[in-house]
């Protein structure tokens, strides 16, 4: 196989690009456990955070994240099988449940920022 | 298809197929075909037509026609497909290019070798070995609708190898046991008359095995028969992890 | 050259081949046991089979009805004793069929669930889906890679029995991989190799269908029973000819012309009943009368002018839209995916165009019960065998059945000869098949004067066969046709092949396969011009009746120099004396 076997196809690109996010899920959360450890106060953890490099490191990385969330939550309902009788529970309810418990979750850890401003 | 003159075709297509005739060449080659365009031919029609008018020593394999026996999987410009189940049609007018299944050696023009799948068969050990001894007089086992649904997904497989030739590890590296072996050993894992789970475990939940996938997933989006091996190794390395789990927490359970 | 041998040797990989090596590998896994087959077993034609397999198992079922119903179905051309055996050992051999791991559709309860097919006044028959043949043979291909005394020769092309002092002792074989002609050598050898549809043009039938076996035992001085009765089965997809199961007229579908009327009631098949009665379908009766009756309906139909015309010929409908996509997809399922696939359209909401297509062969190698042949050493099942138990016409759902049945039991018929019998004559078979080599190269790799090509050699077969040899027949068309086949035998000497290469030759052995081919044509076409009567599937427009005195015997086809020599055997009679076949009464 060569090198480049992943450039050939199109669904070949798109899972390496999939496994790629996985640096960017890990590197952002490493990053952070680092500045919350090495910072003391909230305005130097808030002045790096909001600093040109990390705001162009968050534009590149939300993204990723974004994918990855997305093909993870999407393939939950092959891991997940889940059996009414006869018939499979709807993957895409499966899915849907998952897709569910994001938003539930995004929206309490904003809450709790918003609440500490 | 039979022979008939219903339709005149005055439109053809292109095939630029795979030639390898090691006894005359040391590299394979390409060699291009106009054939008749039929609005319902598909490109095994084309390839009968080649080998039955135009070049006798065209070689593949094909037998039944209508997508269950397995025999005619090609690589179809670069997706690997069944062959009497690609028409012409959704190619036309662009010429078709045919090669030989990816990942398996060739042994002639689109026939490969695929030894090594069977093989892998016999070592997953596809097939029943009951839990319960029981003697024919006393009857089928019984398996309600819903304990036939958890496989019955599973043994659709017509052993086409489409996934084998989807999939970059098995291209990579020719000892990942594959999808379609994984899948077929879970049909019987997951068939309530078997009792050998253990024993395939210890072939599937292993380096060349289940933990060999990255879940690229084209395995799943080739198969033409929606068996999707791809959730078949997911579904397995749940329960390789559950089984760990409670082994190491429970290790005085079953 | 080295000889490889076995003590019994399998021809064929199909259903009935693999239950005969799995019967080994059971009960006498001491024997070593070569199964040749020219494709990979699971490829063998049994994996398109769709509807189900029949054996007795609702308390409501009895043996005799099913032996009734099978010697009936078969115009009374059924061996009776042997179809008393079938049925009393098919129940068995479907049970441990399930314990290998066939997927058996099921009742509620867990129990195998059984419907209603073709000709059987209970329902019987055990199904899978509709890919009862594709389960059924994955589950015995699945099984029999547990046997070490088995070995497989994938893709090994049998060319020719190798018979030494009036006993079979092999076969030769073109190994495809490298083109090497090697002698096999077997105590015993079983013939499983299937039928031969594709000497006709519109067949349900694979690639593979082209009659090598009963060629071989042909050639080897071994007569072809009952070749002149040829199944067509009623619902074939026009031009592809691919298979749309009766077991869509067992779930309630029916058939209907161009006027849409259900014109099976005209043909002393009953009376129709409405779809949503809850009787419909009615066993025994309409859509689930037997083929040969619903394939000569057909023709009758084209003949008022009541069928529709297409780019392949007629067709009628047949209508399954008042199943419902539940039902449809739940039982028909494959069905609905061929529809779309090869005829685009979507069955739950549009009507089917079928017509009768050649689908099984009901002659075939004559053996008796055990499947042995007058050929000591040589055996056979299957469709290449003739037991018989099909007669002139079989019942859908019997067939594979059959498999399993005489699969075994030639397999333990072969294991006992094998026991018996001393060791091969090596030197001599070996220098057959050296013989072999030469012959073929000798045929198909010289230069040849004038050039004859394998496909327009085979078109013109397929064509004379359907003229002259379909669903109805007659003196002049059969002539015809034997005429023609004697003529293309001579022109296939000129046949060259323009690969001449020994690696995966397949030019040359669709050139065998036609040899093949012709063979079977010469026998089938001789037997039914020789059989002046109608019975089953075999129609004569100008002998119109069934001749109980004459013809209650079965065809026996010799090979000779020249036409075959046709010879007669008593039906075996024991408790049914012959009567009428009734369907459609209440």
């Amino acid at each position: 196989m060569p090198t480049g076997w992943w450039l050939k196809k199109k669904t070949y690109s798109l899972f390496m690009l999939r496994e790629l996010t996985c640096i960017f899920v890990g590197g952002y959360a490493l990053l952070l456990l680092i500045l919350a450890s090495q910072l003391g106060d909230e305005k130097g953890f808030g002045d790096i955070l909001t600093s040109p490099l990390l705001i162009g490191l968050q534009i590149i990385a939300l993204p990723m994240v974004l994918y990855h969330t997305v093909t993870w939550l999407n393939l939950t309902p092959k891991v997940l099988v889940l059996w009414r009788g006869e018939e499979r529970v709807n993957p895409l309810l499966i899915a849907g449940v998952h897709y569910l418990a994001w938003v539930v979750v995004s929206i309490v850890i904003l809450w709790v920022v918003a609440l500490h401003r | 298809m039979a022979a008939n003159e219903a339709s005149q075709p005055e439109a053809t297509i292109s095939l630029e197929v795979f030639r390898y005739r090691p006894e005359q060449e040391d590299e394979p080659t390409f060699q291009r075909y106009e054939v008749p365009y039929r609005e319902d031919w598909v490109v095994l029609d084309a390839l009968n037509h080649i080998k039955d008018q135009i070049d006798g020593t065209l070689t593949y394999r094909w037998s039944c026609r209508m997508g269950v026996c397995g025999s005619c999987g090609m690589m179809v410009n670069g997706e690997p497909k069944l062959t009497c189940a690609a028409f012409l049609r959704d190619y036309y007018p662009q010429e078709i290019r045919i090669e030989p299944l990816n990942y398996f050696p060739v042994v002639r023009d689109l026939v490969i070798n695929m030894d090594d799948f069977l093989d892998k068969l016999t070592e997953v050990q596809a097939w029943l070995v009951p839990e319960e001894e029981k003697p024919v007089s006393e009857g089928e086992y019984l398996q309600t609708p819903a304990e036939l649904a958890q496989y019955k997904q599973f043994s659709m497989c017509i052993n086409c190898m489409l996934c084998y030739s989807a999939c970059p590890v098995y291209g990579q590296n020719p000892d990942f046991i594959g999808p379609a072996a994984i899948a077929l050993a879970q049909r019987y894992n997951l068939d309530s008359r078997d009792g050998a789970a253990d024993k395939r475990a210890e072939v599937i939940f292993s380096h060349e095995g289940i933990w060999e996938c990255t879940f690229v997933g084209d395995c799943t989006r080739v198969c033409p028969k929606n068996v999707d091996p791809a959730g078949a190794i997911q579904q397995a390395k749940v329960t390789a992890t559950s089984d760990w789990y409670r082994s190491v927490l429970v290790p005085w359970g079953k | 050259m080295e000889l490889i041998s076995h003590d019994i040797l399998i021809v064929g990989g199909g259903g009935a081949g693999l239950r005969a090596a799995i019967a080994i590998g059971e009960e006498n896994p001491a024997l070593s046991v070569g199964v040749i087959s020219k494709v990979y077993p699971m490829r063998s034609h049994t994996v398109s089979a769709e509807g189900g397999a029949a054996a007795v198992i609702k308390p409501s079922d009895s043996l005799e009805n099913h032996i009734y119903d099978t010697i009936s179905g078969a115009d009374w051309m059924a061996d009776q004793d042997a179809v008393e055996l079938f049925v009393n050992e098919a129940p068995n051999e479907m049970i441990q069929l399930e314990h290998w791991g066939c997927p058996w559709s099921r009742e509620p309860d867990g129990s195998v669930a059984v419907r209603p097919f073709g000709g059987m006044k209970i329902e019987r028959t055990w199904f899978a889906a509709d890919k009862t043949g594709f389960h059924m043979l994955h589950a015995l291909f699945q099984t029999a890679l547990k046997y070490n005394n088995v070995t497989r020769y994938d893709e090994w092309f049998a060319t020719k029995l190798l018979v030494h002092e009036g006993t079979c002792q092999g076969v030769s074989a073109l190994e495809l991989r490298t083109g090497q002609i090697r002698a096999i050598g077997g105590k015993a050898t079983i013939l499983c190799t299937g039928g031969a549809g594709r000497i006709f043009p519109f067949t349900t039938n694979a690639a593979v269908k082209t009659g090598d076996g009963m060629s071989l035992a042909y050639r080897a001085g071994v007569p072809l029973k009952d070749m002149e009765f040829v199944q067509y089965h009623p619902t074939g997809l026009p031009g592809t000819g691919i298979l749309i199961t009766e077991a869509s007229r067992g779930e309630g579908g029916i058939l209907i012309n161009k006027a849409g009327d259900r014109y099976l009631q005209n043909y002393e098949l009953g009376e129709p009943l409405d779809v949503n009665h809850p009787e419909h379908p009615r066993k025994r009766a309409m859509e689930l009368g037997p083929r040969d009756r619903l394939s000569q309906a057909f023709v009758q139909e084209r003949k008022k002018g009541q069928t529709m015309e297409g780019p392949y010929g007629d067709f009628v409908h047949l209508d399954v839209r008042h199943m419902g996509q539940k039902k449809i997809d739940k039982k028909i399922p494959f069905v609905r995916e061929l529809c779309r696939n090869y005829v685009g359209i979507d069955p739950v909401h549009e009507l089917i165009p079928v017509r009768p297509v050649v689908h099984y062969v009901m002659g075939g190698v004559h053996t008796n019960n055990d499947g042995e042949t007058p050929l000591p050493g040589l055996f056979a099942a299957g469709e290449c065998a003739c037991v018989s138990i099909n007669g002139a016409n079989r019942l859908g759902s019997n067939s594979l059945t059959e498999l399993l049945v005489f699969g075994a039991r030639a397999a333990r018929a072969a294991v006992r000869f094998s026991t018996q019998t001393g060791s091969l004559a090596t030197t001599e078979i070996i220098a057959q098949a050296d013989q072999e080599q030469q012959r073929i190269r000798n045929q198909f790799f010289q230069p040849a004067s004038g050039s004859e090509t394998i496909a327009q050699l085979r078109v013109e077969l397929t064509q004379s066969m359907e003229s002259g040899a379909g669903i109805y027949r007659t003196e002049n068309s059969l002539q015809a046709t034997c005429n023609k086949i004697r003529e293309l035998k001579e022109r296939f000497q000129k046949v060259e092949l323009a690969d001449h290469s020994l690696t995966f030759n397949t030019e040359l052995t669709t050139a065998l396969e036609l040899e093949y081919m012709l063979d079977v044509a010469e026998a089938l076409a001789h037997s039914a011009v020789a059989r002046t009567e109608s019975r089953g599937s075999h129609q004569r427009t100008d002998h119109p009746d069934r001749d109980d005195e004459r013809f209650l015997k079965h065809s026996l086809a010799y090979q000779t120099g020249g036409d075959p020599r046709i010879e007669y055997l008593d039906v075996v009679i024991t408790r049914w004396p012959p009567g009428e076949r009734h369907y459609g009464s209440k």
